[in-house]
């Protein structure tokens, strides 16, 4: 039964469409099984080399043959397209959560649906289009929220009434709906076929296949990829990429050094049938029902149906073992809740009868995001694996951009949230693979809703301060590996409920929030912030301001103790990283950056300095915990600890100093806080980590001092249009673009990263621009709240998109930031966004399809906030700061 | 009139109770992890008695299962004294100086067994002296006998059978001043019991069994599956055996008369057991013992009765047959029961149910669809079903109880319908010896690491 629904699933005609390929693998393939002499033998060296012959290895020799890179071999350690891709349930489709995959979907589904006229290979496209359904309100708001998003990417998409869906798909039970999300142009492919016809595009191109090869392990020399060990002998290569999916990890492991690639597989199970007695329509559209936990989707007269279950079965825990993919057992009874879910949607199926269960493994990763780019440790080792069991509609997509990433040395779009650098070696950890990817594989189905986090692989990385605050009520979130308060639930308070809601309104912790809030406004909050990624960079001469001034925007040529918050910009000046750097001495530089750059920061700067023995750069990260002193009485707190006057006379913004607090010597104080409010950061080495918390919290006490969370800074800095690097800044944004100008010295004399397209965008405008925008009939106790990635709109059309929102509790309103582009109303062209451009508009914000209106501004509220403080100052015994 | 699921559950749980081997320094280096007992009762009071207890001065684990007839006192006897007297008969020489020197000066007795009781499991206060006395005795003529050589457990087993049966006839001649036990000593050598007691010692498991309880043992297969391995013969008029032995023990001109509707002279169904010293004795003991009972006994219709066909006396022993097995890896663990639990289920599903609940792994047969015609509310079915069967183990924390619950409730398909089960726990008491028997179920789980490594 396997053979023959092999043969159904993936139709053999390539072959006969493609002498050329045939000839260089073998000509007896299709009738002998054993070990096949290999007619062609490898050639010795190669540019590329890609190992893995499924979708993701095709789409990269396809599109790197696309761009015109001919000299690339790709092995396949047994059949092409087989694994995971000829198992594949092959639906394409669209309706993603994050932007960038929806971006790659659909880029793939246009790319399907020409591949069969270009290569010949009948490939089975078939636009069905798909249905999301909606058992709760809840579900309906989430679908709601990827509607607006498809729709503005072009997308049709439309969200449906029950009655509706009746009249796409009769055989659905619509009794439990209370909606339905369609995307018309949502596809069904054969996924092994697609893979064919991409390898026999790339062949056609020049690119080598060979299969039965099998990579035991890739070279690395000096941190370079230097070839390819396989069992057929080497192949010399500047590039490897790693498409090996369920190996990947293994395949990254097999080399002396090693490249971490966090991914897990999980069993995964769908239905066959025969067809019904009224054959099925080829045209009926995917059903997929989140809440069911399934997908169902026509299949030869039949149905196609599987799920992602509550409790998933991961395997090759241990590596790759005796256990062949092709070996894998069906597991009726581990299907039962998702064939329940089957007949519940559609009763009418009770008398189909059942041809296989399939088990047809899949790889997942620690945050439900694929993984692609370059290893932060060996240059040209890159990777495409992970792709959580949506890998046909990401192939395309994701084999272009990575085939961008190579030859141009980036991709097209931003594609941070799937880049491999956003993951350290802490991820790799078998166990905390294991245990994530139970967690993430049941998540493929789960609501999601705004501020979800991971239960599993917690607790890992944590400041010495962990306990202590936790019994202090903490909440805590995670970042990198890195447990972070979300707020503190003061005593009292019911904790059961704030932990279990879940809302896509407004949550249960607005008002911890807001006094927290309140507190830092008006006397002064601890944040403990070490999560932060901590790097010092000292030199015996002037190596290290030399190299750091061609790495940063900002002048770093300051006096000694000055603190200069500068972008770490790329070549077309976007945010690589955005930073705080503390000048400790002539030669020595502290530099601050978010929490997940710990990674791509450190293998940024570690491929552009200067290879000098005298130039030192050291992860410090682990050394001190950061108390984030925030608040006007932090300035008293700190005196009174030090007996050293903070005044800002002595102590100016923007300034950094060892200084003593309590018993404890050596604390790095910085006039920084992230928020835009007056505060400090101390960094503390650890060991006085304690102390220094104890006396602060001590001393406090008579300035009113509490504890506080990310949600109170990250409303602070919001409402204060601070942008964060990862959620506003990315590789693609400018600081011109996001009003920064004055963090760039584009006369400070010496040549930097990025300076010629920022002089050319100071020159000739900007076509993107970060805006804050204020929502004026958003009822905060009502309405949906924002969160990020809803469109904008200025003048009834789209703009662009929000990057990330917060309540404001000194505006009493939200505040959504994001970037508004200039669309020409005609050609769609992009057009240079003036200042004008963005007053001049009548702005909406789109939350889940309502739309609410919007006041843009492009500079934050100075007036406002200074008026407060005013006032303040009168009651708080006359603070001055500024 | 019908129970809920908790209802039911508190039936079937009232009598149960588990007990697991100490672990030292984090490793139980026994080859018993510990077992789980339970008993339902079907007569009023429960006529079913078992014992479990730790041998202190020598090695090894007791555990058994005692099914008494005409009334509970027999078993009760039985399950508070054998295991004494078996741990005496195992004790070496100088262990049985040291303990009859300690009693003669009145220092403190060596403990000699840790008993594993449920609360409901009660020793009578009032015997105990007599019972001591009885043993000391015992134990004062293995000093004298002194035979120097070391204890075989076969022999143990079956001197201390015998030697208890003996001391309950003795009892009953002599009789007791104090009323009370005097009438005691009497009923329980009246009524009878049989005994099934296993006794483990690394990896020597030996059963000693006298009637028809039963002693199996569950392997599991190196694909998985589940067997069963008896480890006792039955002592009723199914074991050939049994009634050959019995004929042989009597002249050929009662032949006819021994066995009559499968009964010990068409009276009992065991063969062998203890007390019943109405099988044994001579009429003239019995009818000198009763006369010069207690009124009571006197009264007693069943005690005056004297057999028929009644000539060459003793028909019934205590003695028992004892096998002796070495323990493998692959025996995961016993079963010791009544004959409550093997009238309704066959050692196979026994060692199944069991097997696979202590496994945790619900090995049923996986379904494979192969070349059958199935349907998806077919299979949707089956996969429901499954998952009740399922939710069943989870239900009980103790292998007993899961066991009784399969015996009371099972349907036809053997899976347990909670509305049968239902009926059958509410039956009125004196319907309920129609439909059931007392169950008395003892599981024992062996280390099957550490009998690896013997």
């Amino acid at each position: 039964a396997a053979r023959m629904f092999l043969r159904l699933l993936s139709d053999i005609q390539w072959r006969a469409a493609h002498p050329k390929w045939r000839r260089m693998t073998s000509s007896q393939r299709s009738t002998s099984t054993a070990a096949e002499p290999h007619p062609v033998s490898l050639p010795a060296q190669a540019q590329v080399v890609i190992c893995g012959g499924g979708i993701m290895g095709t789409s990269v020799a396809y599109h790197l043959s696309k761009m015109g890179w001919k000299d690339i071999v790709l092995l396949e350690q047994g059949r092409l397209a087989a694994g995971t891709t000829r198992f594949c349930a092959g639906i394409v489709s669209t309706a993603r959560p994050v932007s960038i995959e929806r971006k790659m979907a659909h880029y793939s589904n246009k790319l399907y649906q020409q591949l069969e006229q270009e290569t010949g290979v009948q490939t089975g496209y078939t636009k069905t289009g798909s249905i999301s359904l909606a058992q709760t309100q809840d579900r309906l708001i989430s679908l709601k929220r990827i509607a607006s998003s498809l729709n503005v990417m072009g997308i049709p998409c439309e969200i449906i009434s029950p009655k509706k869906v009746l009249q796409l798909h009769p055989l659905i039970n619509i009794h439990d709906l209370v909606g339905a999300m369609h995307v018309p142009e949502d596809a069904l492919v054969s996924s092994a076929n697609v893979s064919l016809a991409l390898a026999t595009a790339a062949s056609r191109n020049g690119v080598q296949i060979h299969e039965r090869t099998s990579v035991s392990h890739v070279t690395i020399q000096k941190g370079r990829v230097t070839g390819v060990e396989t069992d057929r002998g080497r192949i010399q290569c500047e590039y490897f990429v790693n498409c090996a999916g369920q190996w990947a990890y293994e395949l990254g492991h097999s080399g002396e050094e090693p490249v971490h690639i966090p991914v897990h597989a999980c069993e995964h199970f769908y239905l066959l049938t025969h067809p019904l007695q009224e054959p099925l329509s080829s045209n009926l559209p995917t059903v997929v029902d989140p809440d069911g936990r399934i997908y169902i989707r026509n299949w030869q007269g039949g149905i196609l149906s599987g799920g992602f279950e509550k409790n998933p079965k991961p395997l090759f825990t241990e590596g790759r073992n005796q256990l062949e993919i092709q070996n894998l057992q069906e597991d009726w009874d581990h299907f039962g809740p998702l064939l329940s879910a089957l007949l519940r949607r559609m009763p009418g199926l009770e008398a189909l009868q059942i041809m296989q269960l399939v088990n047809c493994p899949e790889s997942f990763t620690p945050d439900m995001r694929c993984i692609m780019g370059e290893s932060p440790t060996a240059r040209g080792y890159f990777v495409l694996a992970g792709m959580n069991s949506a890998g046909l509609s990401y192939g395309g997509g994701a084999g272009k951009y990575l085939a961008e990433w190579i030859v141009n040395g980036y991709p097209s779009e931003n594609v941070w949230p799937l880049d491999l650098k956003r993951f350290g070696t802490l991820q790799s950890s078998r166990t905390f693979l294991r245990h994530r990817v139970m967690e993430v594989m049941p998540l493929m189905c789960d609501l999601k809703v705004p501020r979800w986090d991971f239960q599993t692989g917690r607790q890992l990385r944590t400041s010495p301060l962990y306990d202590r605050l936790d019994a202090q009520g903490a909440r805590w979130m995670e970042k990198h590996g890195f447990e972070r308060v979300k707020y503190f639930v003061p005593p009292g308070s019911d904790l059961l409920d704030l932990d279990h809601s879940k809302t896509f309104y407004k949550p249960d912790w607005f008002d911890i929030v807001g006094s927290e809030v309140k507190c830092c406004k008006e006397a002064v909050c601890v944040i403990d912030m070490s999560s932060f990624t901590k790097f010092e960079i000292s030199s015996t001469g002037d190596q290290a301001l030399e190299s750091l001034q061609y790495l940063f925007s900002n002048d770093l040529d300051v006096p000694v103790g000055h603190v200069v918050h500068t972008g770490m910009l790329n070549e077309k000046g976007g945010y690589e990283n955005d930073c705080s750097i503390a000048r400790l001495s002539k030669r020595s530089f502290f530099m601050i950056s978010p929490t997940d750059q710990q990674v791509h920061c450190w293998a940024w700067l570690k491929n552009r300095l200067p290879d000098d023995n005298n130039l030192v750069l050291e992860d410090v990260t682990w050394k001190y915990t950061a108390l984030n002193l925030i608040g006007p009485r932090a300035v008293d707190v700190l005196s009174e600890l030090s007996y050293a006057p903070m005044t800002a006379e002595h102590f100016p913004s923007l300034f950094c100093k060892e200084m003593s607090v309590g018993y404890a010597n050596g604390i790095r104080v910085m006039s920084i806080t992230h928020t835009g409010e007056p505060g400090f950061v101390l960094y503390i080495p650890i060991e006085y980590a304690l102390h220094v918390y104890n006396e602060v919290m001590n001393m406090g006490q008579k300035y009113g001092i509490r504890n506080a969370g990310y949600y109170a800074l990250r409303s602070l800095r919001i409402e204060k249009f601070f942008a964060f690097w990862g959620q506003d800044l990315d590789a693609f944004t400018t600081p011109m673009e996001c009003g920064r100008e004055f963090q760039v010295k584009l006369d400070k004399g010496i040549e930097f990263l990025g300076q010629e397209v920022l002089l050319e965008q100071k020159q000739n405008g900007v076509y993107k621009r970060f805006t804050m925008f204020i929502l004026e009939d958003h009822d905060t106790d009502m309405d949906l709240w924002p969160w990020w990635g809803e469109p904008i709109f200025r003048n009834g059309r789209y703009v662009g998109k929000t990057t990330s929102s917060a309540y404001s509790y000194t505006l009493e309103r939200h505040v959504c930031l994001g970037f508004v582009h200039h669309f020409d109303e005609e050609t769609g062209e992009e057009l240079v966004v003036t200042t004008d451009f963005i007053n001049q508009g009548e702005y909406e914000i789109d939350i889940a399809g309502q739309r609410f209106q919007a006041k843009a501004k492009l500079y934050p509220f100075s007036s406002l906030f200074t008026q407060r403080r005013r006032k303040d100052e009168v009651e708080l015994s006359g603070y001055q700061r500024e | 009139f019908y129970l809920t699921p908790p209802q039911v559950n508190s039936i079937l749980k009232a009598n149960e109770y588990s007990f697991k081997v100490p672990e030292f320094d984090g490793k139980n280096v026994s080859s018993v992890l510990g077992f789980d007992s339970n008993q339902l009762p079907a007569n009023a009071p429960i006529e079913d008695r078992r014992s479990a207890a730790t041998c202190l001065q020598t090695r090894g684990m007791l555990l058994g299962v005692f099914d008494g007839h005409a009334g509970c006192a027999c078993a009760q006897a039985v399950s508070e004294r054998l295991f004494y007297y078996i741990a005496v008969s195992l004790l070496p020489h100088e262990t049985l100086l040291e303990i009859e020197n300690a009693v003669e000066n009145g220092r403190a007795l060596l403990p000699i067994l840790q008993w594993h009781k449920h609360p409901n499991d009660y020793f009578s206060k009032e015997a105990s002296k007599l019972y001591f006395n009885s043993l000391r005795t015992y134990w004062q003529e293995l000093i004298d006998l002194n035979s120097g050589e070391t204890t075989d457990v076969r022999e143990a087993l079956i001197n201390a059978f015998k030697r208890l049966d003996n001391d309950i006839s003795l009892e009953a001649q002599v009789g007791d001043p104090n009323s009370f036990l005097n009438y005691l000593v009497l009923q329980v050598a009246f009524s009878g019991s049989t005994a099934c007691v296993a006794h483990v010692d690394g990896v020597d498991l030996h059963i000693a069994n006298t009637g028809d309880s039963r002693a199996m043992l569950g392997v599991q297969e190196e694909d998985g599956s589940w067997s069963a391995v008896n480890l006792s013969y039955d002592h009723n008029a199914q074991n050939e055996h049994e009634v050959e032995r019995v004929k042989m023990e009597h002249p050929k001109s009662e032949e006819k008369n021994l066995v009559k509707q499968d009964r010990l002279l068409g009276l009992l169904m065991p063969f062998r057991a203890f007390g019943d010293v109405k099988f044994k004795w001579s009429i003239e003991l019995q009818k000198r013992v009763v006369e010069s009972g207690p009124d009571q006994l006197n009264d007693n219709e069943y005690t005056k009765f004297i057999p028929p066909n009644y000539h060459t006396p003793p028909y019934l022993t205590a003695e028992p047959e004892v096998i002796h097995h070495k323990l493998r890896p692959q025996d995961k663990f016993l079963v010791l029961a009544t004959d409550g639990l093997w009238e309704t289920m066959h050692r196979q599903d026994v060692a199944r149910i069991v097997g696979e609940y202590l496994t945790g792994v619900h090995h049923q047969q996986p379904i494979a669809v192969g070349g059958y015609k199935v349907t998806l509310g077919q299979m949707h079915g089956l996969l429901t079903e499954r998952r009740a069967r399922i939710s069943s183990v989870f239900e009980d924390q103790n292998a007993a109880t899961h066991l009784i619950r399969h015996a009371v409730g099972n349907n036809e398909f053997g899976t347990v319908d909670h509305e049968r089960l239902s009926k059958m726990l509410s039956l009125p008491e004196e319907l309920a010896r129609m439909y059931r028997d007392d169950i008395t179920i003892i599981v024992v789980q062996f280390n099957s690491h550490v009998i690896g490594a013997y």
